[in-house]
């Protein structure tokens, strides 16, 4: 067994420079990995590219990050819920690359499979073909667009082991095991760090040869952006 | 009496079939899933990674780790599944999922959506229904009729950014049921009470009417 185990979230980060380009799983605050984007603030890493379906909360998540401008472009398919994020897209001190939500895990997908680039339908005949080849298949028109290369992936699991396997956790699951294995490296936290050969090979969501670095994450705070109930009868 | 948004949701649970795969959009489509008939078998997809959504969690029992793509709290049903963002876009892109019912800032005669920017105003994002709007077979736009100047959102040619081009089929909004057809919208039933000349003078698109046009039934 090859051992990914780091000590600690320092450890995680060795290697992290500025003007890198980072990829993080999570859906809005759902599986995004908390103590890795916690140590970013704390490096102070400036001048970064971040890919992320969304782009946190005012304060939390990549809310951290952008509030301490250490964003230069945000890649994301929705930003709706952080008024500092569009405050400083407005006002153009932050470059943002607006893309479907499923090229989006697509140009993940394709860079941890070694698929150059893929055509698509979604975007045709909107700004978002701007620039971009396309081609006709079965009478429909696509877009050629291409994997992601990105220098980190941040990723978080509920569970993992030493040899990097992963077990994800319901709707928490989203663009972590697109991003496992599509970036130079791949950093996984895990709320529960279990012994190797405790993990059900049946049940594994990503094999551990997608990950260099694992350790187990501290004090999730697993924000709930819109909690949402029914009444008891 | 044009509809509330809760009976424009409860006139579209009307075209959700036994069978159905269906995902839903933010705002009026998800109400749809309060109106569908109890007698068929229909599972709801939310494109963040869940096959099978259920209710609202009640107070209490809400999970951080079970969200729709709206990030509300839900909770499953038996039966359901969960998957990547990826696999996710597969069962869309790949029309798996049988209807898609999503809001609308404008759709054109042409059957062309804006639902996603306001230049220099809005910038929220696409999420996923550029990727939903592009592959679906069946699409079905929840949205007002006009806007809250009272200009007309069902046009000639859409005037924001274009989410996806051609792909609307049929547009439930509080004055009635629209087809796209002929590069017109072709009025199928009205709203009660909704006379067909307050349904021309509130349209800028091509209008098709043939015949009596019978009233919304519930």
């Amino acid at each position: 067994m090859i051992n990914k185990t780091v000590s600690n979230v320092q450890e995680a980060c060795q290697g992290i420079k500025d003007n890198m380009t980072f990829m993080f799983g999570g859906f809005g605050l759902s599986g995004i990995p908390e103590n890795l984007i916690a140590e970013l603030v704390r490096l102070n890493v400036k001048d970064v590219t971040c890919i992320s379906n969304n782009a946190g909360v005012d304060g939390f998540g990549l809310g951290q990050l952008l509030q301490k401008r250490q964003i230069q472009k945000m890649i994301s398919s929705y930003v709706g819920e952080n008024a500092e994020f569009e405050r400083q897209m407005l006002s153009g001190d932050l470059d943002v690359e607006l893309i479907p939500q499923g090229t989006l895990a697509q140009r993940c997908q394709a860079a941890q499979s070694g698929i150059p680039a893929f055509y698509t339908p979604a975007g045709y005949g909107t700004e978002v073909a701007e620039g971009k080849e396309s081609r006709e298949f079965n009478g429909k028109m696509h877009l050629l667009e291409k994997a992601f290369n990105a220098d980190f992936s941040f990723v978080k699991a509920w569970k993992g082991d030493p040899a990097g396997n992963l077990v994800f956790k319901g709707s928490a699951r989203n663009f972590n095991p697109n991003m496992c294995g599509a970036a130079k490296i791949t950093v996984a936290e895990v709320e529960e760090l279990v012994p190797v050969g405790t993990l059900d090979p049946n049940h594994i969501h990503i094999p551990g040869i997608f990950i260099q670095r694992i350790f187990q994450g501290e004090n999730y705070e697993k924000r709930i952006e819109q909690l949402t109930v029914r009444k008891q009868n | 009496m044009a509809l509330s948004k809760e009976q424009i949701a409860q006139r579209i649970a009307k075209e959700v079939k036994d069978g159905y795969y269906v995902n839903l959009g933010i705002g009026i489509p998800t109400l749809v899933a309060n109106f569908v008939q109890n007698d068929i078998e229909v599972d709801f997809q939310s494109e963040n990674g869940v096959l099978g959504m259920g209710p609202f969690p009640f107070e209490g029992e809400e999970d951080p780790d079970l969200i729709n793509a709206g990030k509300q709290t839900i909770t499953t049903l038996p039966g359901a599944s969960f998957f990547d963002s990826a696999m996710s876009f597969s069962m869309i892109r790949g029309q798996h999922v049988n209807l898609t019912i999503l809001g609308a800032m404008e759709v054109s005669q042409n059957g062309d959506i804006a639902n996603w920017k306001i230049p220099g105003k809005m910038v929220k994002g696409m999420g996923g229904a550029m990727d939903l709007v592009a592959s679906a077979e069946n699409i079905i736009v929840a949205m007002m009729h006009t806007n809250r100047a009272g200009e007309s959102k069902l046009l000639k040619n859409c005037s924001l950014p274009l989410t996806g081009v051609n792909c609307v089929k049929k547009i439930v909004s509080n004055l009635g049921v629209f087809e796209v057809i002929n590069n017109s919208f072709k009025l199928i039933e009205r709203a009660p009470g909704v006379s067909v000349e307050e349904i021309k003078t509130a349209t800028e698109g091509n209008l098709i009417v043939e015949g009596d046009i019978p009233e919304i039934k519930f």
